[in-house]
């Protein structure tokens, strides 16, 4: 009961609103030692202090009352406001593909209460239209929430069932599947399907924000608007991220799920293909290749799902002077698999190798893949590399950590046989595995430079 | 058809609203049409830092001086209601590609929204709070950082970071109180380079600088009232001598109605000197609008109002308007659109030199993105296209007696948005005023800049935590505010220093200089007051900029006073200060010649001088005998002896 009427208050606060009969949403007048303030009393945000109120003005600013100052409170009840998304008839239009969006609980769309400070998430096709509506001129839009996770907690639960779900949607014969999802994990969600789904008739598009739609500057709608366009008129069927290619607003890129890393904490630019070119540039008039070996889109509906996966893995990044009871710890607690980060060309330190063998001979996997992010596991240039080799240490070539660990978990799923999951690890599915890294895959260049500043001024960033 | 030649119907409209101009305007015609307006004062702070991020403040990068552009597009969010503005979806439409240019100097991440908000300037913060306690306002518990929407461009994220920091206070004019709503600190906007068919250009240097604004109720009703009250809280804002100062560093939003009107906000005025004109004017555009109003609502009913339009053929007419051709050459299409009943209502007068059809041409310039001139109508007040042209038209759309055509013309794929626009604001005619916010010229005329965002623009800013204002700090910030400036007000007045002093006085503010001035070295304040007030103003107006250190005036006096000097030659020391603005006094002495003397000895040699004048004229008399004296004794005295003294003694 009282968490309805004093919603987030506590402690003094909550005392100083039960003294004055005052509850939130009422429209209070406020005496204090700074003044009279009016206005409406808000709720209180989580993990805020106890020693203010917090009121929306008659301007539409909100302003926190010390309760230290207050003297004196009156107020008038109001009911609780409802803030609902409108939606509008999604509309149909013939010869247009339908494409499926299928939710997770990143918010793609949504709008912020503007009282709360809450998100409101629009997804309903309805809810969409009423904020993109230029997605009607794109494709049929079905839409389905399958969970409201926010993307940290995304895991192997979550891909099993997503898995799942486009195996029965390809079935149903879509022509092409979204994915909404928060863009923490996004590549790690991107690695799963991409294992999980093989085979794909048609494309599966993953895609999320980096700013929220309640803001004008939002990539939220372009993004939505290249990912359904990329989902229902692109040719490439694979699962594919999408999102921002610089940070203005002119295209997207259509990453493989499998080489595909956020690089900036909130960049809108984040996403970037590692030690390749992304697969394709998206716009709102299509997808243009920039890979010629993509697998095209096909009209039967042969998909392979293989939804499994074993969590008893682990990554392990490597640090200077790490101690090996770390990895005694590990396997003390039944891990089967171990995806190593390691230095350089992919080492770790020779005072762990003790423990990497016992790691084996308990029958755990271990993998090697780099903290340099780009670039080839070597462990034949140096004897170090080679006696890891020796104890049980599998090179996992230029495929990314967080690749790594979820084909691992994917793998141990089906297998325990270290041979198989061998076989699994290294086959490459769609290139986390490459046989040659371009020229132009590793391009991280440095301001300052006569060259690089040119380059900068002339093109939008 | 026409019944009216336009420039008769102008200047008859023009009466009959009872337009008239501001220097003969009184309260009583201020009072018939219910003038109102209220005041958003900007004022940039002196802080080293922008607010939310640490790039330097206060550098500024010429328009071509950049490092590096981005481009993003403002897209409208969802109401409350869950409705778009229409008008905003339409600007939306047109796609307005919006340029930022980043120097690196000036600049991050967090400018152009690519990271989120650093915790707020404390600095400015508490330069903020020190202008909120001078305008005693009710300091607010916990500051909430909100976001103020902004769809224009002006700033990369869509919206103003901006928080309250007091509200509810008052500030007394010579005649009365206007009351102050509140005072925030927020972050300024990008300067905008260009705005050319659909790109517009902005720098990123002055964008995220802290800036405060006071807002007051719209308590002025007349313009005069309008300008002393922005002056007054320019003035107070300077007294605290930690704001920033020159051009562009404090600007007012005026918000103006007239009984009957509707709010407009004239954005951006520069000069506080603009404001009476503006808001004059602007109050009868209103007036104006609303007897359009009733005109075109006595012929026709809003929802029976439809307007009609023909794609034209430029080679069934002839065309010599330069603009029209121009446009035909540009394969452009040229467009006529029937407005039924708006016969003699474009041809109205609004505002002095522009008729309402000017209402059309500059909502096709922002909204369609067509540049100007963009569009001829049936009644302009300058023929630049013949009759015969729209007489073809009104036969070809069938045109009725009452009747009003427009030609416009525009590339094709924003024909559709300037049909739109057109008869958007023909409907707003049975509304009566627009909400807009209206841009300024030094002649008081506005032209529409942009639709005014809805109601519902303000959002929590959840990338940001609040932060508490507790009572320990309100208090120790206290400690340093300057008085009041109505309390100044009254001081000079007290000392009798003359009017005209008070605004370079305040605008400066030199006052805290005159009271330690007079204070601590004992001067006499009038005399002082003056010296800035009027000398010092006078070669800073000569010189364009005060090339010394301000606190040297003061150096100077106590040296004068230190040394015994007299006061007189101070003037003559100015002088030399502007030409040697780092020279000490003794050497600016010695270029003035000056010698120290006794006053006993420079009395002593009146005596001599006067045995020595014969005059060469008979009827000299005993006032140029003295006259004499003084002359032949001033250049020594200046410094050594109060001239009127030393007149005393001859």
């Amino acid at each position: 009961m009282s968490e309805d009427i004093f919603q987030g208050y506590k402690g003094r606060a909550l005392e100083l609103l039960k003294k004055y009969n005052v509850h939130v949403w009422d429209n209070a007048e406020i005496e204090s030692t700074r003044g009279h303030f009016s206005g409406k009393v808000l709720p209180r945000a989580e993990n805020t202090d106890d020693k203010h109120i917090v009121i929306k003005l008659i301007t539409g600013y909100n302003v926190g009352i010390d309760i230290e100052t207050v003297t004196g409170m009156t107020s008038t009840r109001v009911p609780q406001p409802v803030f609902k998304i409108p939606e509008k008839q999604f509309p149909y239009t013939k010869g247009l593909p339908h494409v499926k969006l299928l939710g997770t609980g990143g918010t793609i769309a949504s709008r912020l209460d503007y009282r709360t400070g809450a998100v409101i998430p629009a997804f309903s096709p309805g809810e969409l239209y009423g904020a993109v509506p230029e997605l009607a001129d794109i494709c049929n839009l079905d839409t389905e929430k399958i969970f409201a996770v926010f993307s940290e907690n995304m895991g192997p639960k979550q891909y099993i069932a997503l898995a799942k779900k486009i195996g029965e949607e390809i079935e149903k014969g879509i022509e092409g599947i979204v994915i909404g999802h928060g863009t923490d994990t996004l590549h790690h969600t991107g690695a799963a399907l991409s294992f999980m789904c093989q085979n794909l008739p048609v494309p599966v598009v993953l895609v999320g924000s980096q700013r929220s739609s309640d803001r004008p500057s939002s990539d939220a709608a372009l993004n939505l608007m290249h990912a359904m366009t990329a989902a229902g008129h692109g040719n490439i069927a694979e699962v594919l991220v999408c999102m921002f290619g610089p940070t203005s607003d002119e295209y997207g890129f259509l990453h493989k799920g499998t080489r595909v890393r956020k690089m900036h904490s909130s960049y809108r630019s984040t996403f970037r293909t590692i030690g390749d070119t992304p697969v394709a540039t998206v716009t709102r008039k299509g997808v243009f290749p920039i890979k010629e070996d993509y697998h095209p889109r096909r009209k039967d509906r042969n998909v392979k799902i293989i939804p499994t996966f074993d969590d008893r893995v682990t990554m392990l990044y490597y640090y200077t002077g790490m101690k090996p009871d770390i990895l005694d710890a590990i396997v003390d607690n039944g891990y089967k698999g171990v995806v190593w980060v390691g230095t350089g060309l992919g080492h770790i330190n020779k005072e762990m190798y003790p423990a990497v063998e016992r790691a084996k001979a308990a029958g755990v996997h271990q993998y090697m893949t780099l903290q340099t992010i780009w670039g080839y596991v070597d462990m034949f240039v140096y004897d170090t590399g080679r006696d890891m080799m020796a104890k049980g240490i599998i090179p996992a070539g230029n495929m990314l950590p967080e690749v790594a660990f979820i084909k691992l978990g994917w793998a141990l799923g089906q297998t325990d046989d270290p041979e198989e999951v061998k076989r699994l690890m290294l086959t490459p599915i769609n290139d986390e595995i490459t046989p040659r890294e371009p020229y132009n895959g590793y391009l991280v260049y440095q301001g300052g430079v006569p060259e690089v500043e040119d380059f900068i001024r002339n093109v939008h960033k | 058809m026409k019944s009216k030649d336009p420039q008769q119907n102008y200047e008859l409209t023009k009466k009959a609203i009872g337009y008239v101009d501001r220097k003969d305007a009184t309260q009583a015609d201020y009072d018939r049409i219910g003038f109102m307006s209220g005041l958003e004062v900007h004022q940039q702070l002196a802080t080293k830092e922008k607010l939310f991020c640490r790039c330097p403040a206060g550098i500024y990068q010429k328009e071509d001086e950049f490092d590096a552009e981005l481009l993003r597009h403002m897209r409208p969010t969802l109401s409350e209601l869950g409705e778009y503005d229409g008008t905003a979806l339409m600007e939306f439409k047109t796609r307005k590609n919006i340029v930022y240019r980043i120097s690196n100097k000036t600049a991050c991440t967090y400018d152009v929204d690519d990271t989120p908000p650093f915790p707020i300037n404390e600095e400015a913060l508490h330069l903020a709070l020190e202008i909120a306690l001078v305008s005693k306002l009710n300091i607010v518990g916990e500051v909430h950082i909100t976001r103020k929407q902004y769809l224009d461009g002006s700033i990369p994220t869509g919206f103003q970071r901006t928080a309250i920091l007091g509200i509810e206070g008052e500030i007394p004019l010579k005649n009365k109180k206007i009351r102050i709503i509140q005072l925030s600190v927020e972050e300024d906007s990008c300067r905008e380079v260009s705005d050319i068919g659909h790109t517009r250009i902005y720098r990123t240097d002055r964008l995220g600088m802290p800036l405060i604004e006071t807002v007051t109720y719209p308590d002025m009703t007349n313009p005069d009232e309008v300008m002393e009250a922005c002056n007054y809280i320019r003035f107070l804002n300077r007294s605290t001598g930690k704001v920033r100062i020159g051009i562009g560093a404090g600007r007012e939003d005026v918000n103006v109605s007239c009984k009957g009107g509707t709010r407009i906000e004239i954005k951006g005025v520069a000069h506080t000197k603009w404001i009476p004109e503006l808001t004059h004017v602007e109050c009868f555009r209103q007036w104006a609008l609303l007897a359009i109003r009733e005109k075109l609502t006595s012929r026709c009913k809003k929802q029976d109002w439809k307007m009609s339009y023909t794609e034209l053929d430029p080679k069934a007419f002839n065309f010599y308007y330069t603009p029209i051709t121009q446009a035909i050459k540009r394969k452009e299409k040229l467009y006529a659109v029937n407005l039924p009943s708006f016969g003699e209502l474009l041809s109205h007068f609004t505002q002095p030199g522009k008729a309402f059809y000017d209402e059309f041409i500059h909502r096709l310039k922002v909204i369609a993105c067509i540049e100007r001139p963009n569009m001829v109508s049936s009644e302009d007040l300058e023929d630049v296209v013949s009759q015969n042209v729209f007489q073809k038209v009104q036969a070809l759309l069938k045109a009725g007696e009452n009747d009003a055509q427009i030609i416009f013309w525009a590339a094709e794929e924003d024909v559709k948005t300037a049909l739109d626009v057109i008869e958007e604001r023909a409907l707003m005619t049975f509304d009566g005023v627009p909400n807009e916010t209206r841009k300024s010229f030094v002649d008081g005329t506005t032209i529409f800049e942009r639709v005014l965002p809805g109601a519902d623009r303000m959002y929590p800013d959840t990338d940001s935590a609040p932060i508490p204002l507790d009572n320990s700090l309100i208090e120790r910030l206290r400690q340093n505010i300057p008085d009041e400036v109505a309390e100044r007000y009254n001081q000079l007045n007290e000392w009798k220093v003359p009017e005209d002093c008070y605004h370079y006085l305040f605008t400066h503010n030199y006052f805290p200089h005159i009271r330690a001035i007079v204070e601590n070295i004992g001067l006499c304040p009038k005399f002082t007051a003056i010296f800035f007030g009027h000398k010092l103003k006078h070669l800073h107006g000569k010189f364009k900029t005060i090339p010394f250190d301000i606190h040297r005036i003061y150096d100077m006096f106590a040296y004068l006073k230190q040394e015994n000097i007299d006061l007189a030659i101070a003037d003559k020391i100015l002088n030399q200060l502007f030409k040697h603005p780092k020279m000490d006094f003794e050497s600016i002495l010695n270029i003035l010649k000056f010698k120290k003397m006794k006053k006993e000895e420079i009395i002593s040699r009146i005596k001599f001088i006067e045995e020595k004048f014969h005059p060469q004229r008979n009827d000299t008399n005993d006032i140029d005998k003295k006259n004499s004296i003084m002359g032949q004794l001033r250049s020594i005295s200046i410094g050594n002896i109060n001239l009127s003294e030393l007149a005393n003694h001859i």
